[in-house]
């Protein structure tokens, strides 16, 4: 099991209630139907997703992040979770807000661009960072907002948002000595517990 | 008929004429002392009866709704896309129930039945049923066939109005609800397009007031345009287009029809889509009957479970555990995909468990009847995990005796 998937699910209740924007082809809410019996709410928009959603019997709704959240009621979700999905949004302060309206806790992974490989990238050749990890061109990414963990911490302390947890890891998911020292510059992913 | 058409459906299907004594009491206050429900059954029922379906079929469906009568038959029944061995709703895991609604007219009860006080049909005098009466009706008929519980209760259109009414009135008899291409209640607008259908009917001189049978006639120039009326609805611009508009010489001019080279400079038809419409309207009316044509818009206008509920639909919703599929389509202009998004929230506020697709297609309302592929693959998705549900259960109660 990656990593990541381990540390959120320790941060999930049995039986809750978890609305997973973004939830791809549902193995993640399956899991935790599996594991946790939680009550599984997805959103996504990719048909083959949603159809493969459908085929694990999960709860899935076609819905564009992008055109907001209005339709879910405050605090109707114990955890709303966004997995590596808050850069390709077109407001992401507005969806943290909404998810924090709408989960009483929220979870959020995303990429940290102030990884020391993207840095050291742009500095040597001087073009946006093509990784494995981030293998798209400038011109076709769907990751228009990348941030930082400064950068979202930032954000956190602007919008009096609560961190009930943080981890950095790298790209397999794993947490180290040297990341905890200055997870800005040694962590590829960010994952991030944070309530209002 | 094609022999790999009749291979690919349920085949040859026997349609069957159920009596029911016992009065159904109805919205309107009025009651209906006995009926008849005329049905159809696709595939096998199971040993612990928990792999039966209900289809709910529209304002023109009936209980015909998949395989052929007859060698000779040249079309299918009306669902037959999705009905059948293998199909999205596969004839080979479900026991499949379609009806005849109450107030229909392809042998149910309704308004062409003899009126057993005087001896004439019913005609106009045959009651208003609502969504509600019909499911009171489909709930008797569960009971006849001894299924305790639905494994799906499934609709298109007026056909899903009947499945959220299911959710509402039985929450405890339905395992799942597929809602496809419906609405919580009708807009203005959809009342607007039942009432120019409805007046067209009853400005017809020969609909005596709805006692034509008598006259031994029918209003067939009324139902003609209440039906082209109905299916410029059921369209969408696309479609037309797409119909019309291609494959003519002139085929930016809407499908003007220009094998004579020439204009009517008249009022007969000059383009394909008037005589199209004009055509489809005219079949329709030769088949339906006009009673049963303005009973059902009325049934689709007073549709609005909310009513109860101090218009919040919501709390209609809070009994019950059965899941939700909701489905639209694109083009939709009848049903546009707001609607059904009306249906998802409503949902998710009672904190139902609700997945909802949104199908591209330029098929509008009708898509719902049409083989597109997204739809018939989600539909698909959806109900093998139903089969299997009803498979599991199947086991488990072989096992316990």
């Amino acid at each position: 099991m990656r990593a990541d998937v381990s540390i959120i699910k320790g941060w999930i209740e049995p039986q809750s209630q978890v609305l997973d924007l973004g939830c791809g082809d549902g193995s993640f809410l399956t899991l935790l139907k599996q594991e946790k019996n939680i009550f599984d709410c997805g959103l996504d928009l990719d048909p083959d997703n949603i159809t493969k959603c459908l085929l694990a019997g999960i709860n899935v709704i076609e819905q564009d992040l992008d055109k907001g959240l209005a339709n879910f009621s405050d605090n109707s979700f114990d955890t709303v979770l966004l997995t590596q999905t808050l850069q390709a949004v077109q407001k992401p302060d507005v969806l943290v807000d909404e998810m924090l309206r709408i989960g009483k806790k929220c979870i959020i992974t995303f990429p940290n661009f102030a990884y020391w490989r993207y840095r050291f990238y742009l500095i040597a050749k001087g073009r946006m960072p093509v990784s494995p990890y981030i293998p798209y061109e400038w011109y076709n990414t769907p990751n228009i907002h990348f941030c930082t963990i400064k950068d979202f911490d930032a954000l956190c302390k602007e919008k009096n948002i609560k961190v009930l947890n943080r981890t950095v890891v790298d790209e397999n998911y794993k947490n180290s000595i040297l990341m905890n020292l200055n997870s800005n510059f040694f962590g590829i992913n960010a994952i991030y517990q944070i309530s209002k | 008929m094609n022999q790999s058409a009749l291979k690919d459906s349920v085949g040859i299907v026997q349609p069957q004429c159920i009596h029911f004594d016992e009065a159904l009491p109805l919205r309107s206050g009025k009651i209906i002392d006995s009926y008849d429900l005329m049905i159809e059954t696709y595939g096998e029922l199971n040993a612990d009866k928990s792999n039966a379906v209900l289809i709910c079929h529209a304002l023109s469906g009936d209980h015909h709704a998949a395989g052929f009568h007859s060698e000779e038959d040249e079309k299918p029944g009306w669902w037959d896309n999705c009905i059948g061995p293998g199909k999205a709703i596969d004839s080979n895991k479900f026991f499949i129930v379609c009806l005849n609604n109450l107030g229909g007219c392809a042998g149910s009860t309704g308004p062409t039945s003899i009126n057993p006080a005087n001896g004439k049909p019913f005609g106009p005098d045959f009651p208003i049923v609502t969504v509600r009466d019909w499911v009171n009706s489909q709930a008797r008929l569960a009971d006849y066939l001894g299924i305790e519980q639905w494994a799906a209760v499934i609709g298109g259109s007026l056909g899903g109005m009947q499945v959220l009414r299911w959710a509402i009135s039985y929450p405890e008899r339905l395992r799942h609800a597929i809602v496809i291409a419906a609405a919580p209640k009708l807009s203005a607008q959809n009342i607007a397009f039942n009432e120019v259908a409805r007046q067209s009917i009853t400005s017809d001189p020969d609909f005596h007031q709805g006692h034509y049978y008598e006259h031994g006639t029918y209003p067939k120039k009324g139902l003609t345009l209440a039906r082209m009326i109905g299916h410029i609805t059921y369209l969408s611009d696309s479609a037309m287009r797409e119909r019309f508009g291609k494959d003519s010489l002139t085929g930016r001019n809407f499908g003007r029809d220009l094998s004579t080279g020439k204009l009517n400079f008249g009022f007969d038809a000059d383009f394909q889509v008037e005589s199209y419409l004009q055509y489809k309207g005219e079949s329709f009316s030769n088949k339906f009957d006009a009673n049963t044509y303005l009973l059902i818009t009325k049934t689709l206008d007073y549709f609005d479970p909310s009513v109860d509920y101090e218009g919040d639909l919501s709390k209609a919703f809070l009994q019950g555990n059965c899941k939700f599929l909701v489905v639209s389509f694109s083009s939709d202009w009848r049903f546009p995909p707001e609607r059904s998004r009306e249906i998802v929230d409503t949902l998710l506020k009672a904190k139902r468990q609700v997945s909802y697709l949104e199908v591209e297609s330029d098929g509008g309302h009708d898509a719902f009847l049409l083989p597109v592929p997204r739809y018939l693959e989600g539909l698909s998705a959806y109900l093998s995990v139903v089969a299997n549900e009803s498979a599991n259960s199947s086991e488990k109660s072989d096992h316990a005796s």
